[in-house]
């Protein structure tokens, strides 16, 4: 079965994996600059024009798996010699024009960019175009194309622009961390730093829970993922790899809804706090709507504050599909409850790291959260859950109009709309990848039968309430 | 006196919601809240004897069923 998407995902797993490896070992120091050429061995190029530039790329990616540019703060960083610097001119018409007699494309554009030359082929003047598309709509032979990079093309919020070198760089101001481009870009130039070296030393130092407990809280998209495997045996893994036991973010999430439905109906209107990128979105491009955003804690913090308050001394990690949690760490509000955030590409790196084969472990369990902390992985889920809290806290003078955003394109739109006051729904539900955090950019696999996965995983839950699920919490 | 509960996976499918909520309902009875303090705990690493529960640092397997009488032996006569 397969374990990753795309061949990019496979070359930084292996990136990951070498420098686990060699941390595990104590020997990442002496060989931290061999590790290209251990990934890519011998005189023949497998990916690019020669082993020399792919060996220099795997450097930066070993850069990158080591942390990366400390100076900068952001976690997603572009890879300047991996970028293929992509063509994007833009709408252009190509050699599949035949030069037609009834040029719809000239009829159509608004602008009139069209031009013919002497063989009566098309050309757009790039002075005139503006982009809208409608001469590519229109074209029988469909000869019109838009050169849009990949990146820029994932971007939806336009934080990714060509640099005066033609690489892709990003836009700190403006970029969320959603890690759309990293998944997207089809050279694997842009890349999310790795934390990975701060979680081997912590399971490392606490010598398998002896000297402290590692936590690792993991993410109920978990559900989609690992699908080779059962998830009882990727909980047993991470017991095997030194964390001390695995909890449920969902149920923090139980604990969100719970507050976010309170809150909710004391103050008439709000937008979700779950997703750190659309958090992040709010702040940067609407700062007038951010005192509407719930003052709640992410999922992921409020089960992390509750294992903190009560085991002295605890540690804990996170582990999602989300390149925006591992900035979301370090705010100062969640900093003192969550140690390190990693995603799942990560610890199947980790786990092969040790050369754990997870199927052939026994299962363990996993099962603290209810059907509705669970569904929080996919769109939807969170108002779902919110109007359930509703109902369990016996709220009836409140009646939930949910705007549930797939995809920071929907957020932007609901936003705007709430800005302007003409928005009907007194709750934005804001996820910035697309379906919910299974479409996060830190997941192995993205497919169809993801959402399927999350809703059978939250009916497998044993606690069917939130509030049973958060009645031993209290 | 302490008693905490392990609320993690293992004993939570063993029961751990049923022992809390009769211990927390034991407490309020004998009026006991400013006496015994409970709280939860994550994973005491005796999954196979769940549901685990400490009084103070001594360890106890309690069920849904015995949680009566393990508080009638181990936290009221104890006080």
């Amino acid at each position: 079965m397969r374990k990753f998407d795309t061949k990019v995902q496979y070359l930084k797993y292996k990136v990951l994996r070498e420098v686990a490896r060699q941390a595990w070992n104590d020997t990442l120091l002496e060989n931290l600059i061999s590790i290209p050429e251990i990934i890519v061995p011998g005189k023949t190029p497998t990916m690019r024009c020669c082993v020399y530039k792919e060996r220099a790329i795997l450097g930066e990616m070993v850069k990158l798996a080591i942390g990366g540019d400390k100076e900068n703060p952001n976690v997603i960083e572009v890879i300047d010699i991996a970028c293929d610097e992509c063509p994007a001119a833009g709408y252009e018409i190509t050699d599949s024009c035949r030069g037609c007699l009834a040029h719809r494309c000239e009829e159509v554009c608004p602008r009139g960019a069209i031009t013919y030359d002497h063989n009566h082929t098309g050309h757009i003047d790039k002075e005139k175009c503006i982009e809208c598309g409608k001469c590519a709509s229109v074209c029988p032979y469909s000869a019109i194309v838009n050169r849009k990079r990949p990146c820029q093309n994932a971007c939806k919020i336009k934080a990714i622009y060509i640099n005066d070198e033609n690489a892709a760089s990003i836009d700190n101001d403006k970029c969320i961390e959603c890690g759309a481009c990293v998944y997207q870009c089809p050279f694997g130039a842009i890349m999310d730093k790795s934390y990975i070296l701060d979680v081997i030393d912590m399971l490392k130092k606490s010598e398998n829970g002896k000297n402290f407990k590692v936590y690792a809280v993991v993410a109920p998209s978990i559900s989609s993922q690992f699908s080779y495997a059962k998830l009882g045996q990727v909980v047993s893994g991470l017991k095997k790899i030194g964390f001390h036991t695995v909890v449920e973010a969902a149920l923090g999430a139980d604990m969100v809804a719970d507050a976010e439905s309170r809150e909710l109906a004391e103050k008439g209107f709000l937008t979700s706090s779950c997703c750190p990128a659309f958090v992040k979105y709010i702040k940067s491009a609407f700062p007038e709507m951010a005192e509407h955003i719930s003052h709640n804690l992410s999922p992921m913090a409020s089960i992390s504050k509750y294992i903190k308050e009560r085991h002295e001394n605890a540690k804990v990690v996170f582990i999602g599909p989300c390149t925006a949690k591992k900035s979301e760490v370090k705010l100062e509000t969640v900093k003192p409850y969550v140690d390190s955030a990693m995603t799942f590409e990560e610890l199947q790196a980790l786990f092969d790291s040790k050369d754990i084969d997870i199927t052939a472990l026994e299962e363990d369990v996993l099962n603290n959260a209810s059907y509705y902390g669970r569904i929080f992985a996919r769109s939807g889920g969170l108002s779902e859950a919110v109007e359930q809290g509703l109902r369990e806290n016996g709220i009836d003078d409140f009646t939930l109009e949910a705007c549930v955003c797939d995809g920071i394109e929907e957020c932007r739109s609901a936003l705007m709309k709430a800005k302007r006051n003409v928005l009907k729904a007194n709750f934005i539900e804001g996820m910035a990848c697309n379906g919910g955090c299974i479409g996060g950019a830190g997941c192995l696999t993205h497919g169809e039968k993801n959402k399927t996965q999350v809703d059978k995983y939250g009916r497998e839950a044993m606690e069917k309430n939130i509030s049973d699920a958060i009645s031993v919490l209290k | 006196m302490k008693v905490t509960i392990c609320i993690g996976s293992s004993c939570h499918i063993k029961g751990s919601r049923s022992v809390v909520e009769q211990l927390q309902e034991l407490v309020a009875e004998n009026n006991l809240g400013d006496r015994v303090e409970l709280s939860g705990t994550f994973c005491m690493g005796k999954c196979q004897q769940g549901v685990c529960v400490t009084v103070d640092d001594r360890f106890f397997s309690v069920s849904p069923e015995t949680v009566k009488q393990f508080f009638e032996t181990e936290v009221m006569a104890k006080l």
